[in-house]
């Protein structure tokens, strides 16, 4: 059933590479997109007892944090590749692709799923690394599809950025199978994660210190932690927008996937100390720098990037608390904020193909001149600065909780501080975006086959706020796995 | 292998490792520079060879044949490519200068010895003590990175940083594992063909494509 997980994409991506590109192709993403999601919410079910199954020959593995994240990738894959068929289309019609050209991107979107789910799928934590450098080579080139001078240039400063911080993490993981070889002796299970936490305990501590240090460092890079976030705005605001949802809705995510898988080894190796002390120090320095840098953004796709940061930023120092609530609540945050950030993304890249400006000075009174448009990215805003009923209002209030329950309440204050002033500062971008004098003219519509995937984005994530159910009992077997 | 033999070839071949990257701070050159990477490639080559005979472990030999072929053979032909399309480029205006990029190796030589006490105590084998060679390379590698404004040297910084974690690799583990490896060098290979093709297309966007003219992207 894994390999099924990992052969759609696959599947989907040779289609591209043989049949000739036409526009119905792109569809075909999305259907892929969807039997990934469907595989997920199977796979979360089979799961959430608490058991793992693994698949072929034991190189892949699904407990339920990996269940979750196979579903969290599926929902926002499904609305970023809905949402691809128009960016392609739009780029055909201005001229500025070909037909091989949409089929590269087509190819190379489905790369970027696979790699992705392997990331989450593997067993082994070499194999996780590979999966996660992957997506690095393979976002690149969506990054500057576009082959504009600052999409390349975006393009540039993000590979050689990430391949630098994913060596780090590299060497990371080195140092861990090195202790682990002290331990256990040689055998091709070394790095295998399941054996690792079994004997986390009696690897040395000096290594793992060095090794969990350059794991948050190097892994961090590709959370867009400070402080090596500085590509993250370039490549976000550069990338097409089904590409920018993708990378900030989950791409971000799943690398933290990673520091976490680390985090419970680290955590029984070392105790919670040491790893709690260095996610938090990386969480406030990316909230301050997120903060500071949020107040002068004149262009709304840099404006996103830089809420991810902050959002990465939150669900560090939630996971630096480490109970099980404040991990469930990491989780709910990771799923609610790709659902927002990635609506967003696709919404700023509809805005931007139809007004050909991401200047939020020059998209004045959107809500008066297309008004559906203007109220998804209202209500995406809104969902993203934490107001009920969305998700993230219950996600960042349960971090909080925990924070202050295991005494890291000093450093809820100091993101609470910064919250407030990202909070006046995208206040003030969005209303300038969304409100302003009105020019009379008749309000445009925006096409239901766009309009659709977004609302129901914005739906999930507000009934993922107000409902339990579907999604307790995974999220809880989730956090058990990481803080048990 | 006997011993002895067995611990100064090691040595020499991770020393060579660190004297190409301190090589390329030296060179002003492009292709000197390349040159210099394909040499450290051919080194690293070396060392997963001796480690390889020393342990009887065949999957080694495999590994330095697979580092042979991308690390010293592929990638500095690709870079060659991308230094051939820019006749006589130099590295005219380091932001640090050769004499100072120097002084400073020496120091981050120094630093890496200090830094990896906890790592060689773990190792108490004649590959362990030379662990500090390889974080050596890597922290030159990551100082060529951020001083040095062509693209190809930019290139040759993130790949020495690559060597050193994998002369790491195979001085702490004697290799991770071989399917890790594999992944690990496409992976490498990947990013290098990528970075070539950006190199080519930003050149053709700009002339020529010095990072200093990479000022688009501000905040």
């Amino acid at each position: 059933m894994l390999v099924i997980v990992l052969a759609l994409p696959i599947i989907c991506g040779l289609v591209y590479v043989i049949v000739p590109w036409r526009r119905s192709l792109g569809w075909l993403a999305t259907a892929a997109a969807s039997g990934v999601l469907f595989l997920g919410v199977v796979l979360s079910a089979r799961v959430v007892s608490g058991l793992a199954i693994t698949g072929a020959g034991g190189t892949l593995r699904a407990d339920a944090l990996s269940a979750f994240m196979v579903v969290v990738i599926g929902v926002i894959a499904v609305l970023a590749t809905w949402q691809g068929v128009r960016y392609l289309d739009g780029e055909i019609a201005a001229g500025r692709c070909t037909r091989r050209h949409a089929a590269l991107y087509g190819i190379l979107v489905q790369g970027f799923l696979a790699s992705m789910l392997l990331a989450v799928l593997a067993a082994n934590l070499g194999v996780l690394w590979v999966a996660v450098e992957a997506t690095t080579v393979v976002t690149t080139f969506l990054v500057g599809h576009r082959r504009s001078r600052s999409s390349l240039e975006a393009s540039w400063k993000y590979i050689v950025i990430c391949s630098v911080g994913i060596a780090m993490a590299f060497l990371g993981t080195v140092l861990v199978y090195l202790a682990a070889l002290h331990v256990a002796g040689h055998g091709p299970g070394s790095l295998d994660w399941t054996s690792l936490v079994a004997n986390a305990h009696r690897l040395d501590p000096g290594v793992m210190r060095l090794a969990f240090a350059l794991i948050v460092l190097g892994y961090g890079t590709k959370v867009g932690l400070a402080p090596m976030h500085s590509w993250l705005p370039d490549a976000h605001s550069q990338a097409p927008a089904p590409v920018s949802a993708l990378m900030s809705g989950v791409l971000l995510t799943v690398a933290f996937y990673a520091v976490l898988r680390f985090k419970v080894i680290a955590d029984g190796a070392l105790g919670s100390a040491f790893p709690r002390t260095l996610l938090v120090i990386v969480s406030l320095l990316s909230l301050l720098i997120a903060a500071s840098l949020l107040l002068t953004q004149r262009d709304y796709k840099r404006m996103l990037a830089y809420h991810s940061v902050e959002h990465m930023g939150l669900i560090a120092l939630g996971a630096a608390a480490g109970s099980p609530l404040a991990i469930a609540a990491v989780l709910l945050h990771i799923l609610g904020h790709g659902l927002a950030k990635g609506v967003l993304f696709l919404a700023s890249g509809e805005i931007l193909l139809t007004e050909g400006t991401s200047e939020i000075e020059n998209v004045p009174a959107l809500l008066s001149r297309r008004p559906v448009l203007g109220g998804i990215f209202g209500f995406g805003l809104i969902a993203l600065l934490g107001f009920p009923p969305f998700s993230l209002f219950v996600s960042e209030l349960n971090m909080l909780r925990a924070e202050f329950q295991v005494g890291l309440g000093w450093a809820a204050t100091v993101s609470l501080v910064c919250m407030a002033v990202i909070f006046g500062a995208v206040m003030s971008h969005g209303r300038r975006l969304l409100l302003g004098q009105d020019s009379g003219d008749r309000p445009l519509m925006t096409p239901a086959l766009v309009a659709v995937p977004l609302i129901g984005g914005l739906v999930g994530c507000a009934f993922i706020g107000v409902s339990a159910w579907p999604l307790q009992s995974l999220l809880h077997a989730a956090a058990r796995i990481v803080a048990p | 292998m006997s011993g002895s033999g067995y611990s100064s070839a090691l040595g020499l071949v991770a020393s060579v490792v660190l004297l190409c990257a301190v090589a390329t701070l030296w060179r002003r050159s492009l292709g000197a520079i390349v040159r210099a990477l394909a040499v450290q490639g051919l080194a690293l080559a070396g060392v997963a060879t001796v480690l390889g005979i020393h342990h009887h472990d065949a999957g080694l030999l495999v590994v330095a044949l697979l580092v042979l072929t991308a690390k010293a053979v592929v990638i500095p032909m690709l870079l060659a490519r991308v230094v051939r399309g820019d006749p006589g480029s130099r590295e005219t205006q380091p932001l640090v200068n050769v004499p100072t990029s120097l002084v400073a190796a020496g120091v981050l030589t120094f630093l890496a010895f200090a830094a990896s006490r906890s790592v060689t105590s773990l190792v108490p084998t004649t590959a362990g003590r030379l662990i500090p060679i390889g974080l050596a390379a890597l922290l030159v590698g990551f100082f060529t990175l951020v001083t040095r404004r062509k693209a190809v040297s930019q290139i040759v910084g993130v790949l020495l940083v690559d060597n050193g974690v994998a002369l790491v690799a195979f001085l702490a583990t004697a290799g991770v594992p071989l399917l890790v490896e594999l992944g690990a060098s496409l992976d490498v290979l990947l990013a290098v063909i990528v970075l070539q093709v950006l190199a080519t297309q930003l050149r053709s966007k700009l002339g020529s494509f010095d990072l200093d003219q990479l000022t688009e992207l501000r905040d």
